[in-house]
């Protein structure tokens, strides 16, 4: 049995002999920036200078107990990808973003041998152009309040001692030996934990479903088939703490009576894939995982499934039905997955966020996790932010914080379509993914929790927040989400599958400017349909995009449909007619054509087309002389 | 590795993967992963072969392989591109992209592999990497917010390359 | 304590239904759904059946368990909105060919159109048209009128337990497709026609003969004749608004004569014979206790499933034809003589409750020098379209009565119809031969009924039974006799619910009442025949005194049996290693079933390929993986040229391909 006390004492003697400790970014993000050849050219730089070096700090590696002047870790995804590849050196909490290859040798020099600052690799402040030395200054990271990443960024994910020092697995011993299933549930139910990947049904709650169900086989298992486009806190989980999500896992299979899991993960995700089979051989090497878990005669054991491309199956019945080996088609409810899941057994899903965050509640205590957030949602979120914003990534606020916090100051502000800072180009923010909605300006103050977007057509989903500036036209935005659901249907329910084909061939109408006024009325009306009688979850909001824009952007819908005309001239069909003022020679020819009287000017000063009045007939085009109109 | 060879390698793969899964019809996803790892795509024959292993139909295999996006039942070419199409990608700028690789290897959505087999391009659904939008991966590496320059830069290194080991 | 739900503020008294659909059926009020299947799996698709429970909102009535006291509405206005955009999203891209289908009068799309007042389908068409699969000798498929319920899928799945269709593909390209898009002609589709009848709407039908029967009577040079099997006579009249099980015999025939059949016989006939043949081959089986149990063979959908499935079982089917094959074989032999026709211009035509028996008439073993002995098959449904296209009335027909001698049956071969009929035939038959006493009203109770699987122990345990229908029975059935967990000595398969009479080619059955008076009234006939046993059929005791001999001669093996033979699932189909496509290459198939597999087989085929390889003999052999028989106990099977090997060893096959490339070196 491990003793875990003893492996924590062990890791943090052994890490206390080390006089500096370097974290270099391993996300996906930074990988793909060249953390990894980063990595290499910094282990190799500091061993050339003779330094003692360590990459693998295990705790009952005795040869670690000697001092080390450089314990190294490639860590998992650090959030702010975008300035990546990011390496951090403790303990003057240094952080350093887009290093190359050729910083290493300045680094190595100036920062870990000395602890002297390198100006030009810290991060700076778009606007001021502040530079600030590491994450407990930079705003992106002080202004959140990092609970279920915490650890994410920070820990070496294939090192299960570095976990356990951090006070890992503590919670799961804790519910496997003092705990009974009913203390369990009853303890996550106290502490108001609502599932991040969607609905924000009480996780409590569910497993108490799953726990009064009287059976001997019953399944855990975790979503990690993170599908919204603009969302991958789950795959930043599962390849920085992978072994959050196992002991999430444990805990909740203490708490319903299983004795197997999966873990189901895009297959889009391969380094995520790897991390979490790893960090569960690894749990099961150590008997953390297996056939008597700390003593208690309890059994439990993890199995990994990748996906194979299916957005769908991040519905809940879908996935089961996937890791059946079937088609990943929803199912009716009732019955609930909590009744009859996976092979008919009782089956409590949670998603990777969800479960990441179960640990933490018990760690912190109900109290301590209800202290963040609203009554009604507590504790942190992690949301995607990407778009038309300063800073994208990774960030985690408590409930409650407002959008405007979130875009204007964690995000560092929102960009033009220059690619400027300019807070009065926001436009939008959608939140969700494909299946949340379009929010706006009226809602920048209002507090992010499961109801409140509720109440306003959005969802907190899975958390991507696409910011978007007042270059995008809302009708195309709603017209690629359609794209994306229609597409991503499973084709099984007639309100889903023939709906959004509709309303994809409508909004392309409305873009193509051949759309009318009665399309809109059916667009709504479409919308509304699939939205109250689709199967799943995915088809019930699948219309959520289009129903937000059409309530918050009807003027832009109506410019389309009535005056043929695209405010934010994105939609090449309804880009309207004008003349260049350069070569228009004031001859009045168009002016005298044009049907409706759009056209006006003084004679020998360059001509004005009204687009709004504009029918574009095309008879000035054609008049025109000196080939100024197009 | 003459032809002869290779098929019966393949098949004593096929012979591994269902032994590894224990012939189990729950198993078929994970089977049709490593299959199609082992073939690059899923050949009919081979299809019929692992049905009647399962002992499952084989309509039923083809249905759950044509349900899911990473299962190909065309041969793909040589080299494999995927651009994502993710919400971050598409509004950073993807679509410039998708249409300078399509014109260049003269594919388009429904065409996606080129005669000479060497190219197949694909977008595909987030790859969770946003921070990076866009995103292309060329060959597993992934390349972060590119343009369009830079993806006809990628394949005209593959393209050179190419050249180089003919 | 009785427990009451309120459907629209009225008390219904909730009993054992499962769901709000069923119990709003019982309160007389008919919730359209496509994918609700009392006899299927939920699957929940459709979302027409939407109700508005109080305190839930909307749900669907097919998945929704009743609670005492609930409280439900039916028809809401938005309920009545959403149903008719729900059914205009279907019709955007259905077909709408309606006065060109033949399920017009029967299609539920058109009904619940019809019944919500659409007069307009705001949508468009967004899906290209795509081909319709021709291939099949029985069947049809429009994927351009599929609304996807998938209650097709489900019953080949969970009834038929073959899977022959599936759903393929995903959203907007979801279709319900053959295995890799083939025809159903080139699966391992049985041809029970089941789909079909489950289909709500034209998008699985029943392919059509009519055109080559009326080419056969307006050719004036053809001599058409008919047989009819038993159960068409109580299904036919409920296309003519007559209850369902109503006997129609003599007005069929009248209808028959009017359109030009020049005789009407009866398959009960060729079945007394199948009793006949049928039971005296169990009987020396039995005697012999070899081949047991023995399977009937009647059914083609039987037994083309068996062929494809069960290899290891072929032995043990009878190999008694159908009766309707047996009827074509003595039809074809003897009328051309007795009526003074030519056997070339003599056109049998069988009307059948059945799509298969389409599939078997067409069956290379039943036709000789480019005669088939039964030449186009007519369903019931068939028959009724083309009586009605005559424009004749079958109601007012005066009864008239078969020709003779191939139109007088007994009692035995009516019962045919009927799923435990030809067990009961034959028990009436050989019932002498084991002492088993026969009840005053000849009725043997122990294999009637309704059940997928019914089993009786006769004669003191001395004869074993059991009697199945739908092959997802027949299949775990021969499980259990393969694996000698259970042991019988006959066993009666039918595909079709029922048996004949819930065939694919009979009118839509629209509730199991239906199937039930069809049924009962096919016993009922057997009840007021003057005969029930087949032995006592005088016809029959005369083609053996003047063409059969005796049961099982020579001659009647040549006219009434026939051979069995393993087939694959999927046509052409084969894993071929090497050298695939090349005709004079000698052909090595290994056999790679589970069994064979455990054997060593595969091993076997890696070191032959690795051999070929070093000897560079690639151009000499086509190699390939197969499965020629799942369960084989003779394994490793593996065929090298004609030459097929059993119990092979590496050694002995290394040998014999070194011969082969010798000889071609």
């Amino acid at each position: 049995m491990p003793d875990l006390n003893k492996i924590r004492e062990s890791y943090n003697a052994a890490r206390e002999l080390c006089k500096k400790r370097v974290v270099v970014c391993a996300g996906t993000g930074c990988i793909a920036n060249g953390s990894l050849q980063v990595f290499e050219s910094l282990k190799n730089a500091v061993a050339l200078r003779g330094l003692e070096i360590t990459v693998s700090l295990k705790s009952d590696d005795t040869s670690a107990h000697k001092a080390h002047d450089v314990y190294m870790i490639g860590s998992g995804c650090q959030g702010f990808c975008q300035v990546g590849p990011l390496v951090t050196i403790e303990p003057a909490g240094i952080l350093y973003g887009h290093v190359k290859p050729e910083d290493i040798e300045e680094i190595v020099e100036k920062s870990i041998i000395n602890d002297d600052l390198i100006e030009r690799l810290l991060y700076h402040d778009p606007v001021s152009g502040k530079a600030y030395k590491g994450n407990a200054e930079i705003p992106f990271y002080t202004r959140q309040s990092r609970t279920g990443l915490k650890e994410c960024g920070h820990v070496d994910p294939e090192n299960i001692s570095e976990y356990i020092a951090h006070g890992g697995y503590f919670s799961a011993e804790a519910a496997y030996t003092r705990y009974s299933s009913q203390d369990l549930c009853k303890l996550y139910k106290e502490s108001g934990l609502r599932g991040r990947g969607g609905g924000g049904f009480s996780t409590g709650l569910k497993w108490e479903f799953a726990l009064k169900e009287d059976n001997e086989k019953k399944y855990v298992v975790c979503n990690g088939d993170e599908g919204d486009p603009g969302a991958f806190m789950d795959r930043s989980i599962l390849e920085g703490n992978p072994h959050s999500v196992i002991e999430g896992m444990m805990i909740a299979a203490r708490a319903i009576g299983a004795d197997e899991g999966y873990v189901y993960v895009r297959m889009e995700y391969p380094l995520a894939c790897t991390r979490i089979r790893k960090a569960i051989q690894v749990a099961e090497d150590c008997g953390i995982l297996g056939d008597d878990i700390f003593g208690s005669g309890k059994k439990f054991r993890i199995n990994v499934m990748e996906g194979a491309g299916a957005f769908v199956c991040g519905e809940e019945t879908a996935l089961l039905s996937s890791i059946e080996g079937k088609r990943g088609m929803p199912n009716p409810k009732p019955p609930f997955p909590a009744q009859k899941g996976l092979f008919g057994k009782p089956t409590v899903i949670n998603n990777v966020e969800t479960l990441a965050l179960v640990p933490v509640v018990m760690q912190q205590g109900v109290d301590k996790f209800r202290s963040l957030g609203t009554p009604k949602s507590p504790g942190t979120k992690t949301f995607a932010l990407t778009g038309h914003v300063a800073n994208t990534g990774l960030i985690e606020v408590p409930f409650g914080t407002t959008i405007r916090e979130i875009v204007f100051e964690i995000g560092g502000g929102v960009l033009d379509k220059d690619g400027k800072i300019n807070n009065d180009a926001f436009k939008a923010v959608q939140i969700g993914g494909p299946s949340g909605g379009c929010l706006t300006r009226e809602h920048l103050d209002i507090p992010l929790d499961f109801d409140s977007l509720g109440a306003i057509g959005a969802m907190v989903g899975s958390g991507g927040m696409v910011v978007m500036n007042d270059s995008t036209c809302m009708v195309e935005t709603a017209r690629y989400f359609m794209t994306f659901t229609q597409h991503e249907s499973c084709g099984k329910c007639v309100p889903c599958r023939e709906g959004t084909r509709q309303m994809l061939e409508m909004l392309e109408d409305v873009v193509n400017g051949d759309g009318t006024e009665e399309t809109l009325e059916l667009l709504q009306e479409a919308g509304e349909a699939v939205k109250i009688t689709s199967l799943c979850g995915l088809g019930k909001s699948a219309p959520n995009p289009v129903l937000s824009t059409l309530r918050y952007f009807r003027d832009e819908y109506e410019a389309h449909v009535k005056a043929k005309y695209c405010p934010t001239r994105a939609c090449k069909a309804l880009t309207p007619i004008s003349i260049d003022p350069q070569t228009c020679r004031g001859c009045t020819l168009c002016k005298r054509v044009c049907p409706v009287g759009a056209i006006s000017g003084e004679v020998k000063q360059a001509h004005v087309i009204d687009p709004l009045v504009c029918i574009k007939c095309g008879a000035c085009v054609s008049t025109c002389k000196f080939k100024a109109i197009s | 590795m003459s032809a002869t060879y290779a098929a019966a390698h393949s098949f004593n793969k096929v012979m591994e993967i269902l032994d590894r899964f224990e012939r189990s019809e729950t198993k078929i996803i994970p089977i049709l992963q490593a299959v199609q790892e082992e073939y690059r795509y899923l050949p009919q024959e081979v299809m019929t072969f692992i049905a009647t292993s399962l002992g499952v139909s084989p309509a039923r295999l083809y249905g759950v392989a044509t349900f899911y996006s990473h299962f190909s039942l065309e041969p793909k070419g040589k080299h494999i591109i995927k651009m994502c199409d993710g919400t971050a990608c598409h509004v950073r700028g993807s679509s410039a992209v998708i249409d300078a690789i399509r014109k260049r290897l003269n594919l388009t959505a429904k065409k996606i592999t080129t005669d000479d087999m060497m190219y197949t391009f694909e977008t595909v659904s987030c790859l969770g990497a946003c921070g990076l939008a866009p995103v292309l991966v060329v060959d597993d590496a992934i390349h972060g917010q590119v343009t369009p320059e830079q993806a006809l830069d990628a394949i005209e290194k593959i393209e050179a390359e190419e050249r180089e080991n003919a | 304590m009785e427990k009451y739900i309120y459907i629209n503020d009225r008390p219904v008294l909730w009993e054992d239904e499962k769901n709000i659909l069923a119990l709003a059926r019982k309160a007389h009020i008919e919730i359209p759904t496509f994918c609700y299947h009392s006899e299927l799996s939920l699957y929940g698709a459709c979302r027409l059946c939407m109700v508005e429970v109080e305190g839930r909102g909307l749900v669907t009535s097919c998945s929704t368990e009743p609670f005492e006291g609930m409280r439900i509405k039916t028809h809401t206005r938005q309920i009545l909105k959403l149903r008719k955009t729900i059914v205009e999203m279907l019709l955007a891209n259905h077909d709408q060919e309606c006065p060109k289908c033949s399920r017009a009068d029967d299609c539920k799309l058109r009904d619940v159109s019809n019944r919500l007042g659409i007069d307009k389908v705001r949508f468009r068409k967004t899906r290209e048209r795509k081909p319709k699969d021709l291939g099949s000798e029985c069947l049809v498929r429009d994927p351009n009128k599929c609304v996807l319920c998938g209650d097709c899928v489900r019953f080949c799945d969970e009834i038929q337990g073959i899977g022959a269709i599936d759903f393929a593909a995903r959203g907007q390209n979801v279709n319900v497709a053959a295995a890799y898009g083939k025809s159903l002609a080139q699966v391992d589709c049985v041809n029970c026609g089941q789909c079909a009848a489950v289909c709500p709407t034209g998008a699985i039908v029943v392919k059509s003969h009519i055109p080559q029967v009326w080419d056969a009577i307006h050719s004036g040079e053809k001599y058409v004749v008919a047989q009819i099997a038993p159960a068409v006579r109580v299904a036919l009249g409920e296309m003519f608004k007559l209850p369902s099980g109503e006997l129609a015999t003599g007005k069929m025939i009248a209808a028959l004569r009017i359109l030009g059949f020049k005789k009407v016989f009866d398959t009960a006939f060729s079945a007394d014979l199948t009793v006949v043949e049928e039971a005296n081959e169990f009987v020396s089986r039995k005697s012999k206790g070899e081949k047991l149990p023995i399977f009937t063979s009647c059914c083609p959908a039987w037994v083309k499933y068996a062929e494809q499935s069960y290899p290891q079982l072929l032995g043990n089917l009878s190999s008694c034809r159908s009766p309707q094959q047996m009827f074509g074989a003595i039809a074809k032999e003897r009328l051309p003589q007795q009526l003074g026709v030519e056997k070339e211009k003599l056109y049998v035509v069988s009307i059948m409750p059945c799509t298969a028996k389409k599939y078997e008439c067409k069956r290379p073993e039943f036709s000789h020098d480019g005669i088939a002995d039964v030449d186009v098959v007519l369903t019931t449904q068939e028959l009724g379209r083309m009586i009605k296209e005559a424009g004749i009335d079958l109601n007012d027909l005066e009864p008239e009565s078969m020709d003779l001698p191939m139109g007088f049956a007994t009692g035995a071969g009516v019962i045919f119809g009927n799923s435990g009929g030809v067990s009961e035939a034959v028990l009436r038959y050989a019932a002498d031969k084991f002492d088993i006493p026969v009840p005053e009203n000849i009725v043997l109770q122990e294999v009637r009924g309704s059940s997928g699987l019914r089993e009786a122990s006769l004669a003191d345990g001395n004869l074993k039974m059991a009697v199945v229908h739908g092959l997802k029975n027949a299949q775990i059935l021969c499980d259990k006799i393969v694996s000698g967990e259970a042991e019988y000595d006959i066993v009666e398969v039918m595909a079709c619910p029922g048996g004949c009479t819930g065939g694919a080619g009979q009118p839509i059955v629209h509730n199991k009442a239906q199937r039930k008076a069809r049924t009962t009234s096919l016993y009922h006939a057997d009840k007021t025949m003057p005969l029930h046993r087949a032995q006592d059929n005088p016809f029959i005791n005369e083609l053996y005194e003047t063409l059969l001999e005796k049961p099982n001669s020579h001659q009647a093996h040549e006219l009434l049996h026939t051979a069995y033979k393993h087939r694959k699932r999927i046509d052409d189909d084969e894993l071929s290693l090497s050298g695939a496509g090349a005709e004079d290459r000698c052909k090595v198939r290994v056999c790679v079933g589970t069994s064979c597999y455990l054997r060593g087989s595969q091993d076997i085929l890696a070191k032959t390929l690795q051999m070929v390889e070093e000897n560079a003999w690639g151009k000499h052999f086509d190699i390939g993986a197969t499965f020629c028989s799942e369960t084989c106990d003779k394994g490793p099977t593996i065929s090298i040229g004609d030459q097929t090997i059993h119990h092979a060893t590496l050694p002995q096959i290394r040998e014999m391909i070194s011969k082969a490339a010798g000889t071609r070196e």
